[in-house]
């Protein structure tokens, strides 16, 4: 009888204990991996502050020449001129220096991003049971709330760099993967045929043919890449990673609406210019040369 | 599954171009890739110089196909990011030849297509014609005894691929490859092929030259595929030619001529040797001045005045030549010998039978002329 009651009240999903599990998962890393991970942080630390000491060093203007040389080679004057306007209003704000971390941050996480997203997505372009497994993980990866990646990282890597950048990694991973696997797969098939009616080995023609097609697409994924690098390294700031993060997460905890902006606003310049010269960067590849040659 | 090809058995000569024809859906495409190997057959036997290649390792195809194999494509397949000299070369890079030889070889074959000069260019500054040229350069280059072309001229407007197919028969005249060749285009199929598969829902249903095709096809679908087909640029000379029944020797007098004509009521008659070869031709003008010079041969009065055609030629061709002869036209083969004769009356009776080729329209004429 008192089931049935039980039934009249309005019977309850009981409540299952995801979090627990989660935190008992990573409490076990922490318990049995804990020095693996420390080194990890370690090294993670020491590379950052490397990358961050050689973009430090030279005085801000030499920084801008540097700049604005890569634009020009890259895009052309007008993103020279204005990347120079740029870092010196930067400069201007004070926040070159920390911008200069960020950078180090980003390229740091952006370079270990590409390193594993690009082979990973090579393979799900290759094979569908890969494919099937990569495909829903980054879907996983892509739709969680970026903050929620800082929690187990925190309890990982301890709050600071660490933290920051494993976090920022996994979530820049996705589109990486996304967009090499779509730019192989996109490769005309008849291409690939042609390859395979010559006799190329499949290595071959991955290296020869598939890449080099695929590389419009593939460089649009390191720019998204580099995008999502910058936005996370940003929010990272929340734990304790160093740069324009912190600087904002401190104006925030302390409401100090004209520091916010002045930080802000400084994100903004450093995502324009890293858009653009990787944007820049694709059409590097063959095959928009070669495409630019047809239609000059 | 429904199998692509099914029971297709075909040998293909060396030195030939074999066409296989058919429409989208016919399995010809599989076909030829099975030729290769890029599609693997799920039974029976492929076999290239003796050699099965169903039974081969990946690593013996590859090699298969770098040494004996080379294709071109209905797209063209070109690389977008290599120029028209690399993707030329392509065949020979993996094939392992050096740099400066591999690009010798490609600049030679890119001259046997006439595309000198363009070497440094990218295919996306290229026609579609010279796209397909690159194509076919690259698998000369390639320098394979077997040459598979999937629909090669098929994505090229009409008068394009007509140059093309020229091109492809005097680049054969002179290479001698064994080409495989796919199209869905019948006229291409005729113009091209030294014999022609028919084939329909992945079965071949018909090997033979276009001549036999056209005049006996093997059942109702290929008569009416091929009904549609101007059949005066398949069909020769030889095919419809009548036997020369009336001819005269060499050594006769002008009396015997005269005498043959009047009974005949011909006013010329052809004139052969003992072998059998054309010596000339006797007008009955020529004969009766002779006849009443008393002369007693032919030999010294006849006319060379003969319009010869070739038992190859195609009908379409020879209605300029017999327009403008007043006698019938001469079959000749290579020696002179007198195969045998087209009047112009035999010529316009071939032509009104081919133009009624479907089996109702011939019904319906016989009827008509039953009421008359």
């Amino acid at each position: 009888m008192s089931e049935l009651t039980l039934a009249a009240d309005g019977w309850q999903v009981p409540r299952i204990p995801v979090g627990e599990w989660v935190e008992t998962g990573v409490d076990w890393l922490e318990d049995n991996l804990g020095a693996f991970f420390d080194a990890i942080s370690t090294g993670i630390v020491e590379t950052v502050d490397a990358i961050a000491t050689v973009l430090q060093w030279p005085p801000p203007w030499v920084m801008f020449i540097v700049f604005a040389a890569l634009a020009l080679w890259l895009r052309g004057w007008k993103l020279a001129v204005g990347s120079v306007v740029g870092f010196a209003l930067m400069d201007g704000l004070d926040a070159f220096e920390p911008a200069m971390l960020t950078l180090a941050l980003v390229l740091f996480a952006g370079v270990i991003a590409v390193v594993v997203s690009v082979p990973l997505g090579i393979l799900a372009a290759r094979s569908d049971r890969a494919s099937g497994i990569i495909k829903p993980v980054m879907d996983f990866l892509q739709t969680v709330p970026p903050f929620v990646y800082l929690i187990p990282a925190v309890s990982l890597f301890s709050i600071g760099v660490g933290a920051g950048l494993v976090a920022t990694v996994v979530f820049a991973i996705p589109p990486g993967v996304r967009l090499t696997e779509l730019g192989i797969r996109q490769v005309d098939k008849e291409m690939v045929e042609a390859g395979e009616a010559f006799g190329s080995p499949p290595a071959r023609i991955l290296t020869g043919i598939q890449i080099p097609l695929a590389m419009p697409s593939i460089m649009a994924g390191i720019n998204q890449i580099i995008m999502l690098s910058l936005s996370m390294v940003v929010i990272a700031g929340m734990v304790g990673a160093p740069g324009l993060g912190a600087e904002v997460f401190e104006a925030i905890t302390r409401l100090q609406l004209g520091a916010g902006f002045e930080y802000g606003l400084s994100v903004v310049i450093l995502a324009i210019y890293l858009d653009r010269i990787t944007a820049g960067i694709g059409e590097l590849s063959p095959v928009s040369r070669a495409l630019a040659r047809a239609s000059a | 599954m429904t199998p692509a090809v099914i029971d297709a058995s075909f040998e293909v000569n060396e030195g030939e171009i074999f066409v296989v024809m058919g429409l989208s859906g016919s399995g010809k495409s599989t076909l030829i890739r099975m030729l290769n190997g890029l599609l693997p057959a799920t039974s029976g036997r492929v076999s290239v110089d003796g050699q099965d290649i169903t039974t081969m390792s990946d690593r013996q195809i590859r090699e298969m196909r770098q040494n004996k194999m080379s294709m071109v494509f209905q797209h063209f397949a070109l690389f977008p990011h290599r120029t028209v000299l690399q993707n030329a070369a392509y065949g020979l890079q993996i094939q392992g030849l050096g740099r400066e030889e591999r690009l010798e070889k490609a600049r030679e074959a890119l001259g046997l297509v006439g595309l000198n000069g363009w070497e440094d260019h990218v295919p996306a500054q290229l026609s579609g014609g010279m796209r397909q040229r690159v194509g076919l350069a690259r698998a000369l280059a390639a320098d394979t005894e077997v040459l598979l072309m999937d629909e090669a001229f098929s994505a090229l407007d009409p008068l394009i691929r007509r140059e093309m197919q020229d091109q492809l028969l005097s680049l054969q005249a002179k290479l001698g490859k064994t080409i495989v060749f796919i199209t869905h285009d019948l006229n291409e199929a005729m113009r091209l092929g030294d014999r022609i598969a028919m084939m329909r829902q992945g079965r071949i249903v018909q090997i033979g030259t276009a001549e036999e095709i056209l005049t006996h096809p093997a059942n109702d679908y290929v008569a009416q595929f091929v009904q549609d087909v101007d059949r005066t640029r398949v069909l020769t000379a030889s095919s419809v030619m009548n036997k020369p029944a009336v001819t005269i020797g060499a050594g006769s007098g002008p009396r015997a001529a005269l005498r043959l004509m009047r009974e005949h009521q011909y006013s010329a008659l052809f004139v052969v040797e003992r072998d059998g070869t054309l010596a000339g031709v006797i007008t009955d003008a020529a004969a009766a001045e002779a006849a009443n010079q008393g002369a007693d041969t032919l030999r010294g009065i006849l006319s060379q005045d003969v319009a010869a055609v070739g038992p190859d030629t195609v009908v379409s061709d020879l209605f300029a030549p017999s327009a403008e002869s007043v006698l019938p036209l001469a079959v000749l083969d290579e020696d002179r010998t007198l195969l045998g004769v087209i009047p112009r009356a035999t010529l316009l009776a071939a032509l009104g039978e081919i133009g009624t080729a479907d089996p109702g329209d011939a019904a319906n004429a016989k009827e008509v002329a039953a009421d008359v």
